[in-house]
């Protein structure tokens, strides 16, 4: 027995326990993700309906023990100020719209891009993938930093442009919208070719040359033959690009200006600024049910007739 | 067909450089005189030493290479613990939240996953007087949990391609389930593993967002430090710094490429 590697040692222990080694191997992450995963949304929900306060933590609790009662005050004031301020309302619609042109844009540079990469010589695909992905690895953070640099007054882009004497006068592009979209298109812009590449490099030529051979124009083949089977790859890419960058933080924090309003941002302003918990767990609570529900439902049907095609 | 052609090569010179632009330009201005990151003013390493003498750009590296290296492997024991208890055991009662939980923290915004742990850690405290206090533990809690999800991904399709029969020949030697998982599974499955550490431990080194939620006051990690300096303004040793990550992240990269190039090309001789 000693002789064995300590791996097997401990096998051969739990091998023992036989059921109840089952039942403890499913509840070690049940358990965990329960924890920190599950609940702490029920937290939130909680709190979502508590009353701010000046306290440690900072809300009033909303099971009290009064007088030999339990006393439960459900405040839903933090919800209906949502409503009435219209702030919270257009910043939701914000994300929506800079997420959604963002996705389109990634997906339009995407495309030509995954197919080049899949049309390409088998010994060349693995080095161009390789360059798609290798930015990934390297900070988010410090990506994003190198477009303040690119874009600001006396930025790299301005000094070229003034350089070659097309503008005169320096661009005003950090701090606005613009600057947020090619921040979230630069960012997740692998994200859009991974999954497009994946369908696109299993697209068999021989529907295009039978295309091509029944007379469709190269651009016909395209929207008839190509556009329709790589469906999956670009709901999978649009998907993978829009989710992450409708909560995002840091590139509107960082790229976009004063009316630049993502609900990520404005949910991290009333955590941070005005540590107002209930409020913030209130715009997470929401975000939850108008955005992430929806968009997981709509990922697992995706996905389950997938399963069904297979 | 020709002019099609064409056009896909001038979209991927401008894609490659689209991604690779920026990149390069703060690799060359860390090596820039001026404090002016964008206007040259003659080749210079100072933004290296400077950086190397900030000691909260050092200790904030070492608290997030501490917190990677130990949330990156209990992401992959979590990860890996669910992954082979979703493919590989028969129906059990709590599949289906198991499975909805490994998978969710994907799609969750940053933001929300924040909170609602600070939330839960604040709560916890009250209760039962633990974490008490937050600062590394709990950002090691926070990004072992999503870690695990990202984990979980790579290492699920590696054993559902995983050829069952070595499995099923162990169990029919006589060795017990626990074993052939340690003896067989684990060996076979060990690329897949790497693969889902390297990525948990590159996601917890990068993350900003949810580590600011749970973080205490002793405790900023990297991106923290980063942060706050980049919303001064640009500065050329933050300049510095990326050329490091960047160096050391494309060195990983290649040497990565390299090896599983050698190997794919001794699977085929």
């Amino acid at each position: 027995m000693s002789s064995l590697p300590l791996g097997s040692r401990i096998g051969a222990l739990l091998g023992r326990m036989g059921l109840k080694g089952r039942v403890l191997v499913i509840a070690i992450p049940t358990v965990w993700l329960l924890i920190f995963f599950l609940i702490p949304f029920l937290v939130v929900a909680k709190i979502s309906f508590s009353v701010a306060a000046i306290a440690r933590p900072p809300y009033l609790p909303i099971v009290e023990w009064v007088d030999g009662f339990f006393r439960i005050s459900l405040n839903f004031g933090n919800y209906l100020f949502l409503l009435e301020d219209p702030l919270y309302v257009a910043a939701y619609l914000g994300s929506v719209k800079i997420a959604g042109v963002s996705t389109l844009i990634a997906l339009l540079i995407g495309y030509p891009m995954a197919y080049l990469i899949a049309r390409s010589e088998p010994d060349r695909r693995n080095l161009l993938l390789m360059l798609v992905v290798l930015p990934f690895w390297t900070s988010f953070l410090l990506r994003v930093y190198a477009w303040i640099g690119f874009l600001k007054g006396n930025g790299v882009i301005n000094n070229l442009l003034i350089g070659i004497g097309i503008i005169d006068e320096p661009l005003v592009m950090l701090q606005t919208d613009f600057a947020v979209y090619v921040g979230i298109v630069y960012t997740y812009l692998p994200f859009m070719i991974l999954p497009l590449y994946a369908n696109l490099v299993k697209l068999d030529e021989a529907y295009l040359e039978a295309s091509a051979d029944l007379g469709a124009r190269p651009i016909t083949t395209f929207f008839t033959v190509t556009l329709p089977l790589s469906l999956s790859g670009i709901i999978a890419g649009c998907m993978l690009v829009f989710i992450p960058a409708v909560g995002e933080f840091v590139i509107p924090a960082l790229l976009g200006g004063p009316d630049t309003l993502m609900i990520g941002q404005v949910l991290w302003n009333e955590f941070f600024s005005n540590r107002d918990w209930p409020i913030a767990s209130a715009v997470a609570i929401v975000m939850l049910f108008v955005l992430v529900i929806p968009i997981m439902l709509l990922r697992w049907a995706q996905s389950a007739s997938e399963g069904e095609n297979q | 067909m020709k002019r099609k052609s064409r056009f896909l090569m001038i979209v991927g010179i401008l894609g490659f450089t689209f991604l690779y632009a920026p990149i390069l330009s703060l690799v060359i201005f860390s090596f820039n005189e001026s404090q002016l990151v964008t206007v040259w003013g003659g080749f210079s390493t100072k933004w290296y030493g400077e950086l190397f003498r900030d000691p909260q750009i050092l200790d904030a590296a070492w608290v997030s290479v501490r917190i990677a290296l130990a949330s990156a492997t209990l992401s992959v024991v979590i990860g890996t613990v669910a992954s082979f208890v979703l493919i590989r055991f028969q129906r059990f009662r709590s599949k289906t939240l198991l499975s909805m939980m490994i998978t969710a923290p994907l799609v969750m915004p940053e933001v929300i996953i924040g909170l609602s742990l600070l939330l839960m850690f604040v709560a916890m405290e009250g209760l039962i007087g633990w974490p008490g206090g937050r600062g590394i533990l709990t950002i090691i809690i926070a990004h072992s949990t999503f870690g695990a999800a990202y984990a979980a991904v790579i290492i699920q399709s590696r054993l559902v391609d995983m050829d069952l029969s070595i499995e099923e020949a162990a169990l029919d030697l006589g060795a017990r389930p626990v074993r052939v998982f340690f003896d067989v599974t684990l060996p076979v499955i060990a690329p897949a593993l790497m693969s889902g550490w390297l990525l948990a431990f590159t996601l917890s080194l990068d993350d900003l967002v949810i580590a600011s939620f749970v973080s205490g006051p002793g405790a900023s990690t990297l991106p923290m430090v980063i942060f706050s300096k980049v919303r001064l303004g640009v500065s050329p040793d933050v300049n510095a710094l990326a050329a490091i990550i960047i160096g050391v992240a494309s060195l990983g990269i290649i040497v990565a490429a390299l090896q599983v190039n050698r190997s794919n090309k001794m699977s085929q001789s």
